[in-house]
């Protein structure tokens, strides 16, 4: 009877520890300053650390270059340089070392399939997962871990379930109560409250650190927002400094709860999965969705996978051909504090969250840009190029021309028939054969 | 040969506890010995995180499909030939072995590799081994000699439809003509030596892969 009763005790403290501190702070959307101390603890640490790996490594083993700068040296002269050189050469038989060589470096290295996998750090943030090539320095060192997954596993952890179990609960609670109230601008007040606050008490729960820039830009409504994605996560960092009306197929279990209770308080666009196929259905429903300006702005991923946050791939023109203003935001997570980075086909949801939650941090920057709209004479894929460049810019992340679907599909065949037209010219183009 | 001073720290899975199990640079099956030794040990490692990453759905072997998924090497003229490089004597799947095989004939040529101990077999990235690699990509059926039709299949794939057959015929014919010394109309691995004894071929076929 006694341990029950000492465990009824600690529950209740805890829980009321957790509302006081955590929970009521989100509803007016005030921080007691908990998580900044956090941080800077966790920064000095880190940087301890650092010195003591840097110091402790001898020099061959140390990685110099983290993975995005490439770990061979590439020769990036075109084809007609690498062929040796003369012009109106015609085929030779050495010809065969360019394409070989070409061909075996993105064997080892290619600029795409590295984007789907999490990117390397350049110094180690005490996490095992990140552990790629860093050896054992000191016994200080491996306390210091130790004690840092303690920490992670044994109290960020459970507290970090609680706030998102009670972030989760409440959404769905809420949205259906607000739901029930008739249409008026008190239930858009209340369903917007609703959404911060369950957005804020989930964001913490992942001890999310979220710096917006520029918020003068900030998307409006009757426009489209579009951001460079990177993990589900991305959806919980803009929605709390704002809300937004998602596009997305149903989901069954949790996720279609949690769908259709959101649906009820504010208009979201959730469509059936035969529907997404048909294109033309889709742009219809959404352009009657921004054409209301009453309307939150749609958010939209047009990249239509998740990549590791060091690039951004080409963007789908499909967002682009609605019309409309463009809002483009860059969301850039520092990878110091933890991975946000979802290998869907290496981890599955729920281990993808446990891996959120026992993390240091996710820290981030979101950057909101003026808007942008379709100019005279541009089409659908230019002003996306456009509108990717901008954000790649911002966030400072490499832009690449490939497409994001490459993760599952093959390449198309029109990119091989260019480099085939290429070498062509080369060899016979110029007509005169002996 | 393997470099000199490669044998790294002692690693943390070395270390009692979870960071044993979890770390990623383990790889998940060491590779089996004997190992072409012509690759240092930092390298393999990479190469090895390379294979898995290539490696979609965790076989513990790459398949033809595996590789074709690069986008730069499907786009490649030479793609195709370069695939099926790694798959000698019609097998359908590639082990990491296998791979650095491969891989190993484009290593950098470096100084000490030339003073050898002659009763060594020689390493993939000799010139020889690498000429050996660029004859193979246009010796289709692997019988030592690259005839005339062959020129004409491994242009056809190097091209596609971009140049007409009678075009093609004529590079063809040329080629052959200038490299076949001894009048069969093939080119064999020593005329195919000869005629490119003058290239820079250590420089055009290495890799170096940083450290």
């Amino acid at each position: 009877m006694e341990g029950a009763e000492l465990a009824g005790k600690i529950l209740s403290t805890w829980l009321t520890l957790v509302l006081g501190f955590i929970l009521l702070p989100s509803v007016f959307g005030v921080s007691l300053g908990i998580s900044e101390i956090y941080m800077k603890i966790l920064v000095k640490t880190l940087e301890w650390a650092t010195i003591r790996i840097e110091k402790g490594a001898p020099k061959e083993s140390t990685l110099k270059n983290s993975a995005s700068v490439g770990i061979i040296q590439r020769d990036e002269s075109p084809m007609e340089k690498g062929l040796s050189g003369l012009r109106g050469r015609d085929f030779e038989l050495s010809d065969v070392f360019y394409f070989s060589k070409k061909g075996l470096e993105a064997i080892v290295e290619d600029e795409v399939t590295q984007r789907f996998s999490s990117e390397e750090l350049v110094s180690w943030n005490l996490l095992t997962r990140t552990n790629v090539n860093f050896h054992y320095i000191s016994l200080r060192l491996t306390m210091v871990w130790v004690l840092g997954v303690i920490v992670r596993y044994c109290v960020l952890l459970p507290l970090r379930v609680t706030l998102a179990f009670i972030g989760i609960s409440l959404l769905v609670i809420g949205t259906t109560l607000v739901g029930q109230l008739p249409d008026s601008s008190l239930k858009n007040w209340l369903s917007e409250l609703v959404h911060l606050t369950c957005c804020r008490i989930c964001v913490r729960a992942l001890s999310g650190t979220i710096h917006y820039h520029n918020k003068q830009h900030r998307p409006q409504k009757g426009g489209i927002c579009v951001a460079n994605h990177t993990s589900p996560i991305d959806v919980l960092i803009l929605t709390t400094d704002g809300c937004y009306a998602m596009v997305g197929q149903v989901h069954g279990g949790l996720m279609g709860i949690i769908q259709r209770a959101m649906v009820k308080a504010c208009p979201h666009v959730w469509f059936e999965r035969s529907e997404m196929k048909d294109r033309h259905l889709v742009t219809k429903r959404l352009k009657e969705h921004i054409a209301d300006k009453k309307k939150l702005p749609i958010l939209i991923f047009p990249e239509g996978t998740c990549i590791n946050n060091t690039s951004v791939m080409m963007f789908k023109k499909g967002s682009f051909e609605i019309g409309g203003t463009i809002h483009p935001v860059a969301i850039k997570y520092n990878p110091q504090f933890g991975d946000a980075f979802w290998n869907s086909s290496k981890y599955n949801m729920v281990s993808y969250l446990l891996r959120m939650m026992t993390s240091w941090a996710i820290v981030c920057d979101v950057w909101y840009m003026p808007p942008m709209t379709r100019e005279v004479g541009e089409d659908a894929v230019q002003f996306a190029n456009r509108v990717k460049s901008a954000i790649a810019t911002q966030g400072g992340l490499t832009e690449l021309p490939w497409d994001g679907g490459l993760k599952r599909a093959k390449v198309k065949d029109t990119f091989k028939e260019e480099q085939q037209k290429n070498y062509s010219k080369m060899i016979a183009g110029n007509g005169s054969l002996n | 040969m393997i470099a000199p001073s490669s044998r790294p720290p002692l690693s943390p899975a070395h270390l009692p506890g979870p960071l044993g199990r979890v770390s990623g640079a383990r790889p998940a099956a060491s590779p089996p010995t004997p190992f072409p030794p012509a690759v240092s040990q930092a390298s393999l490692v990479r190469l090895h995180h390379r294979f898995q990453a290539l490696d979609r759905n965790k076989k513990g072997y790459l398949s033809r499909m595996d590789l074709q998924q690069i986008g730069a090497l499907a786009v490649n003229p030479l793609g195709d030939r370069i695939i099926e490089s790694f798959f000698p004597n019609g097998s359908q799947r590639v082990d990491f072995p296998g791979f650095v095989r491969v891989l190993a004939h484009f290593r950098p040529v470096e100084d000490e590799d030339t003073d050898q101990d002659p009763k060594k077999p020689e390493p993939l990235n000799s010139r020889r081994n690498k000429l050996h690699y660029a004859f193979q990509l246009y010796d289709l059926d692997r019988d030592g000699k690259i005839s005339r039709h062959e020129m004409l299949q491994v242009l056809r794939l190097m091209v596609g439809v971009q140049v007409t057959e009678e075009q093609l015929e004529n590079i063809a014919d040329r080629t052959v003509q200038e490299a076949d010394e001894d009048g069969d109309g093939a080119v064999s691995f020593l005329e195919f030596t000869k005629s490119l004894e003058k290239m820079d071929v250590e420089q055009k076929m290495s890799i170096r892969i940083l450290k």
